[in-house]
């Protein structure tokens, strides 16, 4: 298992590869001389010619390309994301800190999506063209078209303004936290609940699901016990591709509710043009989901025995 | 996801060889899917606003009325006005023309380039597959608007960093498609034996595969089209779209972020514009789909 573990890993690490470099070059194709724009910040008169050419020695901004970015990817895979701009501090320190904030609203986000695409799924799987069925699929296709902002705005138009009953922004107490979890989760929860109700009939179709029917369990037994576990395999492995729907979610969620998230603080950085941020950001999310892609592949080795034996021998079978 | 689907089987279009369903019947049976008949409805209402909306609009988008502001709907101002007495309706018609007008254009491009890099990866493998693939795979697998944000947040906001933005991210789906579409179709005795005959990689790549890439491409492109525009208008949303008088719907939710208490409707017509379009694309995708390639489809 261990092996096992250690070789996803290593197969994601081009990915993240990529990722890095794609946030360096991006950043070095930024308007302007970083080295103005830093010392620019840092300095109370403009910074002399000087002072430019030493803080360009200091930093190593003369040197080739591919040198800067080893330095930066060295740095990077000890937790150095470089410093910002804007504060002076650590970019990594910046939003380590704001990430407890992101994940309040990113964790019940995830759990409501989760149970709500199970419970939604299992009905519209086991009850096809019923009226849950078939508003499960407009779900499906608003979840897929309707923007986030949009859903935000429209769920703080009925339930903030019209209704009054929750506040509109900002955080505090926990009806702080409805409007937020909710729009995250919804904007989230159709693909997964459309993907549970195919994975599902594909499984209701099964020969051992026949059979299990044809020993006359009850309906409720076969679906629970039987289908929706080996359903759930699939259901699983795809929760991977929900994280691109989360950090997308929250970094809107964020900055429509005023959420002192990591999402709100990057686009704060973005009218700062603290590249360094930016660059680090991407950095950051690439390696969250570098560790969210490891744990999938992992829990699906757990919850499919067939990987999992396969995993074992090609690894020695320790 | 769109693209994982598209690569999954071709076997259906590549077993029909060059020779298509009779392009009638293709369409007939489009329009027998009521839901993609209702896209197909809704896309050319919008199509038809952005193209004629110089005529159908009675004012112009960008003329301020300060006596006027935050006008109710009325004869004259069918969605009110904004708040700076500028006519929503007109500014939604002229909205349409940015939207679809930047999707399109961005559509097209990335085509080409997608389709090119596709047809040179799966024809030349090797290395240069290798590396093609795993820029492809990089920002396929990463969350887009993260890519997006970080593009125009370091180039600046703008029509121009946006394009370019949309450009760069938006070629790698079909890139994928088309790659999967020459690897399955490469050792085929229709094409080894066409190679036998002496023709080239250039005239294998334009007779023989190209045809078959047309049906998962045009899926592709119309799933793609709502996701361009869902972009913009994130990208707007933040204020770092089409900069702001300009009429563009995702810019004109973000102007309207201050009045969401006091007047909520400036934002409900941007919004419901840009949803009801992406929907109308999303449908004709999904028809699209389910008539080119069938087995692609969900359990309906």
């Amino acid at each position: 298992m261990t092996a096992y573990a250690l070789r996803r890993l290593l197969a994601l690490v081009p990915t993240w590869l990529g990722i890095s470099l794609f946030a360096f070059a991006l950043s070095t194709l930024s308007p302007g001389d970083p080295a103005e724009l830093i010392l620019g910040r840092q300095l109370d008169d403009p910074p002399t010619p000087q002072q430019i050419e030493a803080f360009r020695e200091e930093v190593g901004l003369d040197d080739p390309f591919i040198v800067q970015y080893g330095r930066f990817v060295a740095g990077a895979a000890r937790g150095d994301l470089g410093t910002s701009f804007r504060s002076g501090e650590p970019v990594f320190a910046e939003l380590a800190s704001r990430f407890p904030a992101t994940l309040a609203i990113a964790v019940p986000a995830f759990v409501v999506a989760f149970a709500l695409a199970l419970l939604v799924g299992v009905i519209s799987a086991v009850r096809r063209n019923s009226l849950i069925d078939h508003a499960s699929r407009i779900a499906a296709l608003l979840g897929d078209s309707v923007p986030s902002f949009v859903l935000a705005y429209m769920l703080i138009i009925v339930f903030a303004v019209n209704l009054g009953m929750l506040p509109v922004a900002g955080r505090g107490g926990p009806e702080h936290f409805v409007l937020p979890v909710l729009t995250l989760a919804l904007a989230t929860t159709a693909t997964l609940m459309r993907l549970t109700r195919s994975s599902l009939l594909e499984v209701l179709g099964e020969d051992y699901v026949r059979t299990a029917r044809a020993m006359g369990l009850k309906e409720r037994t076969v679906v629970l016990r039987f289908a929706l576990k080996n359903a759930l395999v699939a259901v699983v492995t795809v929760a991977g591709l929900l994280f691109a729907g989360f950090v997308t979610g929250t970094v809107i969620v964020e900055t429509v509710f005023a959420w002192p998230g990591i999402g709100r603080f990057v686009v704060d950085s973005i009218f700062d043009r603290d590249y360094a941020v930016i660059r680090g950001f991407v950095v950051f999310t690439g390696t969250v989901f570098v560790l969210v892609n490891l744990a999938v592949d992992l829990l699906y080795v757990r919850l499919d025995p067939r990987v999992r034996l396969m995993s074992e021998r090609s690894t020695g079978g320790r | 996801m769109a693209a994982e689907m598209t690569t999954e089987r071709h076997e259906l279009t590549a077993g029909i060889g060059a020779g298509q369903p009779a392009r009638g019947s293709l369409i007939r049976r489009l329009l027998r899917d009521r839901l993609a008949l209702g896209g197909l409805v809704l896309i050319t209402v919008f199509g038809l606003g952005a193209l004629f909306a110089p005529l159908l609009a009675a004012h112009d988008p960008l003329t301020i009325d300060a006596t006027n502001r935050l006008a109710p709907s009325s004869w004259e101002h069918p969605l009110g006005t904004d708040q700076l007495g500028r006519d929503t309706f007109s500014r939604i018609l002229y909205g349409a023309r940015w939207s679809l007008g930047t999707a399109a254009v961005a559509t097209a491009i990335v085509i080409v380039i997608g389709v090119a890099v596709g047809l040179v990866a799966g024809f030349y493998g090797g290395r240069l597959e290798a590396l093609l693939m795993w820029i492809v795979d990089v920002l396929l697998a990463f969350p887009s608007l993260v890519l997006y944000l970080a593009i125009v947040g370091t180039l600046g906001p703008g029509l121009k960093n946006v394009m370019i933005a949309l450009i760069c991210l938006s070629w790698v789906a079909y890139a994928r498609v088309v790659r999967g579409i020459v690897l399955s179709m490469r050792e085929r005795p229709f094409v080894r034996a066409s190679r036998a005959l002496g023709a080239g990689n250039a005239r294998l790549m334009v007779r023989h595969i190209l045809p078959n890439v047309v049906p998962p491409v045009v899926i592709l492109a119309s799933l793609q089209m709502g996701g361009l525009i869902l972009a913009l208008a994130a990208l707007g949303f933040f204020g770092l779209g089409v900069e702001p008088p300009t009429p563009e719907w995702g810019t004109m939710i973000n102007e309207s972020r201050l009045f969401l208490q006091s007047e909520p409707a400036l934002m409900i017509w941007p919004g419901l514009a840009i949803s009801l379009t992406v929907i109308g694309f999303n449908l004709v995708g999904d028809g699209l789909r389910d008539v080119l390639d069938p087995r692609l489809g969900d359990h309906r």
